[in-house]
């Protein structure tokens, strides 16, 4: 099978899994995020790809040759792939060209080939001017470009990036993030991101992985993981949303207050009983006066808190059937004072059912 | 329970049977067996010289057979026994002594407003400089009963024809072992004064107590554990001290062990019998150490591993002179006045003849350097045989630090404990120990440079492993990981990052290696051959023939070589490279 592929990974520490039944296949050219809480195991699963550490269940392969097995190992340094750390790992005995010729002279380039090299993934990173700087004269920034084109020159079969982005502060974290998504459309190397913001995964990556205690809880797109959460766990670590329990049956779930027939949502629901929904702030609509909406679920109540965020609202709302709170997002030029009564309309289509 | 219909993360993977072997020449790598060879030296240097210790010990000397006999003849005497005796309360007194010398210089230095801090500094400096065995000569010079300078302007003052002071006593061999080694009480507690942080000491102030109370109640017990240390460390280094007490014991009739170990040495030759009589001096050290571990673990004595902060000086008012009247007085002692009359004795025609300039002459230096038989080439030695012995160490330290600290292999700790192993043999133990294993056919390795070097090397591991074990700890793993996933292999990252970045801290170590290195006398004494003779031995000799003037210029010309060599490193690694050593 092409690409990188974990089958069955699992890691112990002493009594504790870090990593447990790990599946995942990678294909050529795809970016994925490792995306979870720290201690979730997504740094593990990164340094067991890498050959840092071994694994003591299962297997990863590269383009179907076998990397990593309990009985032993290929080393890092066989496989071909390369890195970018959290603390950059520039060696600061080296100057800045230096540091990215490194791995094209362990690779025994002519000497003009590796110059050539260096100079153009220098100028892809826009390092060229810094080129004989030492690390200490840098800014985080700075380093963190001299690490990226260190590990993309020798045109690494897999790239590991381990929350490269973590040191530096926000504005150069957002530009960054453009920088790595930029640099991978050009160069179009197997990727992966271990991060435990989403947000740096979402524009970075073609699939995210979320990960939590050693397992993987889903693996989709940015878009399909915050639409449509499949557990408990990703509803909640990605974005923010409200939880409601129902009961499902006859075509129907009821929750407190109202029912949603099972053809509105937007899954395909199974057997019967109590249930969990995710409804996202986005999919939900306050209005000042009752406009009830074709196809829409429609409750009154009233404001219980408001926060402005800037770009939304953050409103609570209560019915006043059910006594039922959500969280809805709202345009800044929809006000609403607390107390106010409002009428909330939730699109029933966004109801996502998800595995507790 | 309702179930959410959705594919599992994953189910190919249950398809396809998992075969899960990498082939055993990609898993291969070479630093693996580099990691075989360093167990294999630290045998070498290590295992193999104390395991023949111990075995000759109990080995007969004619039949090879198993025996007690030399424990018999090492104990037997009364006169053996005594010599145990007082090299343990020479050991105590000397102890006492270097902590009376260190401790408050040491405060001073840094806790203080006293003047001269700077001149004190580095005069404790020039101690760890000046080899113990030209500093007794120095004081043979001074307080020789007869022609010593003291007692000669005592005798013209007085008319008397006592000696004044008599350096060749029980209190001469003390004080004489305990200047020679008191700069490591002093670089042990000032680096230990300079840990606390002054908020301690404000802590202390702010609920009450007084400058005194403060000193006694917090600052003292915080540095008590530093002086504990330095305190076994005098003890060990004094017992196991070669130079002094052959220069001074004899003539003072106090025989101690070492002395008497020459002798098991000289003819008829008994070196089981001598490894026997080592083996106390071995356990005491062994058993010191235990004792400081065991103190130092306790709860309470950790409190000194903070950043030092921002520290308050006292401020002495009067008593800053008082103080410095006494730093004065030990570094006069120790420094000024041994090397005072050991540089003008090596300008002069005849030391006992007083200063004149008739008597000023370069002869000596002449001598040493042209006519004598073996110092030109005992000079080169020593200062071959230091750089040697340093650079090896240090490269080796470097390597088993590294396995260490990234716990490469299983049992990594082991070799830790192998490569600091040598601290607990004094170096005259060692050398007996070098003797049993290598000297004699087959191997045959008596009187050569490559056993002296193999002896050296062994002696100053420690030191070297210290250093680098705290410089790879200073060094993300992640500056490694890097290399080697770009595909450089372990000694790749050890040549080119690892390596580099410690260049200050191993030079530093290095010098600290080459210094005494250099110098040393205790581990050279069993091993020098006839043509391998190094500085320190043919200084003894000529004392034996009482030239002591050319014994000075000798000794002169050592020093300034490794003054040099010293001054030199400092300019590269400013000058407090040896005080931040913990």
């Amino acid at each position: 099978m092409d690409g990188l592929v974990l089958r069955k990974l699992g890691r112990r520490f002493g009594a504790v899994d870090a990593v447990l039944d790990f599946d995942l296949h990678i294909k050529p050219g795809e970016f994925v995020s490792l995306l979870g809480p720290s201690g979730c195991g997504k740094t593990t699963t990164l340094r067991m790809i890498a050959g840092f550490i071994d694994p003591t269940s299962g297997s990863i392969e590269l383009d179907g040759k076998i990397l990593s097995a309990p009985s032993g190992s290929v080393p890092p340094e066989k496989r071909g792939m390369s890195m970018i750390f959290q603390s950059y790992a520039i060696w600061p005995n080296m100057t800045v060209s230096q540091n990215v010729a490194f791995g094209l002279n362990l690779r025994k380039l002519p000497s003009d080939e590796v110059k050539k090299r260096v100079g153009a993934v220098l100028e892809t990173v826009r390092m060229s001017h810094l080129a004989d700087r030492y690390p200490a004269e840098l800014s985080g920034g700075q380093q963190q470009r001299v690490a990226l084109a260190r590990a993309v020159v020798i045109r690494p079969a897999v790239l590991l990036l381990d929350e490269p982005l973590s040191n530096l502060d926000a504005n150069l974290r957002e530009e960054m993030r453009f920088e790595i998504k930029r640099m991978h459309d050009e160069f179009k190397i197997t990727s992966v991101y271990v991060t435990h913001d989403q947000g740096e995964a979402m524009v970075t990556s073609d699939r995210i992985a979320v990960m939590n205690n050693g397992r993987l809880e889903q693996i989709d797109s940015p878009y399909a993981l915050y639409s449509r959460p499949k557990t408990r766990f990703v509803a909640s670590f990605i974005g923010r949303t409200n939880f409601l329990s129902g009961n499902c049956g006859n075509h129907m779930i009821d929750f407190a207050g109202f029912s949603v027939p099972l053809a509105m949502i937007g899954e395909e629901v199974s057997g019967g009983g109590p249930i969990t929904v995710s409804i996202r702030p986005q999919a939900m609509k306050l209005s000042a006066t009752e406009a009830p909406r074709e196809k829409a679920i429609n409750l009154q109540g009233s404001v219980r808190q408001s926060s402005f965020l800037g770009e939304t609202w953050d409103y609570v709302f209560q019915s006043t059937d059910s006594g039922l709170q959500f969280r809805v997002a709202a345009p800044p030029a929809d006000v609403f004072e607390v107390g106010a009564p409002a009428w909330l309309q939730i699109d029933p289509a966004q109801i996502v059912p998800i595995a507790d | 329970m309702t179930s959410v219909s959705h594919p599992a993360a994953s189910t190919w993977s249950d398809d396809q049977p998992v075969k899960v072997r990498v082939p055993w020449h990609q898993r291969l790598q070479p630093a693996n067996l580099l990691w075989l060879f360093l167990a294999g030296i630290l045998v070498v240097l290590i295992v193999a010289p104390m395991w023949t210790l111990v075995v000759s010990s109990f080995t007969d000397a004619k039949t090879g057979g198993w025996t007690l006999h030399n424990y018999v003849e090492a104990y037997g005497k009364e006169r053996h026994i005594t010599a145990l005796t007082n090299t343990l309360k020479m050991g105590a007194v000397v102890v006492v002594l270097k902590l009376a010398f260190g401790v408050p210089l040491a405060w001073a230095c840094t806790r203080t407003d006293m003047p001269g801090r700077n001149f004190v500094r580095y005069s404790v400096f020039g101690a760890f400089i000046m080899p113990p065995y030209l500093a007794g000569v120095g004081w043979i010079l001074l307080a020789g009963p007869n022609t010593g300078w003291i007692n000669r302007v005592w005798h013209s003052l007085s008319g008397s024809t006592e000696p004044l002071v008599n350096i060749f006593s029980f209190g001469g061999l003390v004080l004489v072992t305990a200047i020679g080694g008191f700069f490591l009480v002093f670089v042990l507690v000032s680096s230990a004064f300079e840990m606390i942080n002054s908020e301690m000491e404000d802590a202390a102030n702010i609920l009450g107590a007084g400058p005194f109370k403060t000193a006694m109640k917090v600052t003292f017990p915080l540095v008590m554990p530093a002086i504990i240390g330095a305190a076994l460390l005098s003890f060990l280094g004094a017992i196991a001290l070669y130079g002094v007490p052959a220069l001074i014991s004899i003539p003072a009739r106090y025989p101690v062990v070492v002395i008497q170990l020459t002798e098991f040495f000289s003819f008829p030759l008994r070196i089981q019998v001598a490894a026997a009589y080592s083996i106390p001096l071995l356990l005491i050290t062994a058993a010191m150490l235990g004792l400081q571990k065991l103190i130092l673990r306790r709860k309470g004595y950790v409190s000194v591993s903070g950043k030092g902060g921002e520290r308050r000086i006292v401020k002495l008012g009067r008593w800053r002179w008082v103080l410095f009247g006494y730093c004065f007085c030990v570094v006069a002692l120790s420094v000024l006045m041994p090397m005072f009359v050991l540089l003008l004795a090596a300008f002069s025609d005849s030391w006992t003849a007083g200063f004149s300039f008739s008597n000023l002459t370069l002869s000596n230096f002449h001598y040493v350097l042209f006519e004598h038989s073996s110092s030109q080439k005992a000079l080169v030695g020593s200062i071959g045989l230091g750089i040697v012995a340093a650079t090896v160490a240090i490269t080796l330290a470097l390597f088993i630090a590294y396995i260490v600290q990234r716990k490469l292999i299983p049992f990594s700790g082991l070799l830790a404990f192998l490569a600091v192993s040598p601290y607990v043999v004094p170096g005259i133990v060692l050398a007996i120990g070098f003797y049993a294993a290598y000297a004699l056919p087959p191997i045959a390795l008596y009187g050569t440079y490559t056993i002296m070097a193999l002896a050296f090397v062994t002696r100053f591991l420690p030191i070297a492993f210290t250093t680098s074990s705290a410089g790879v700890r200073s060094i993300h793993p992640e500056m490694e990981e890097a290399v080697r996933i770009l595909g450089g292999g372990r000694v790749t990252a050890l040549r080119h990052v690892v390596g580099p970045l410690l260049k200050r801290t191993l030079a530093g170590g290095w010098l600290l290696i080459f210094v005494p290195a250099a110098q040393e006398l205790s581990t050279a004494i069993f091993l020098v051959g006839p043509t391998t003779r190094v500085v320190s031995v043919v200084l003894l000799d000529l004392s034996e023939e009482g030239e002591l003037e050319k014994l000075a210029a000798l000794g002169s010309l050592l020093l300034i070589i490794i003054v040099a060599v010293v001054a030199i490193g400092m300019r590269y690694l400013g000058r407090d490279f040896m005080l931040r050593r913990s």
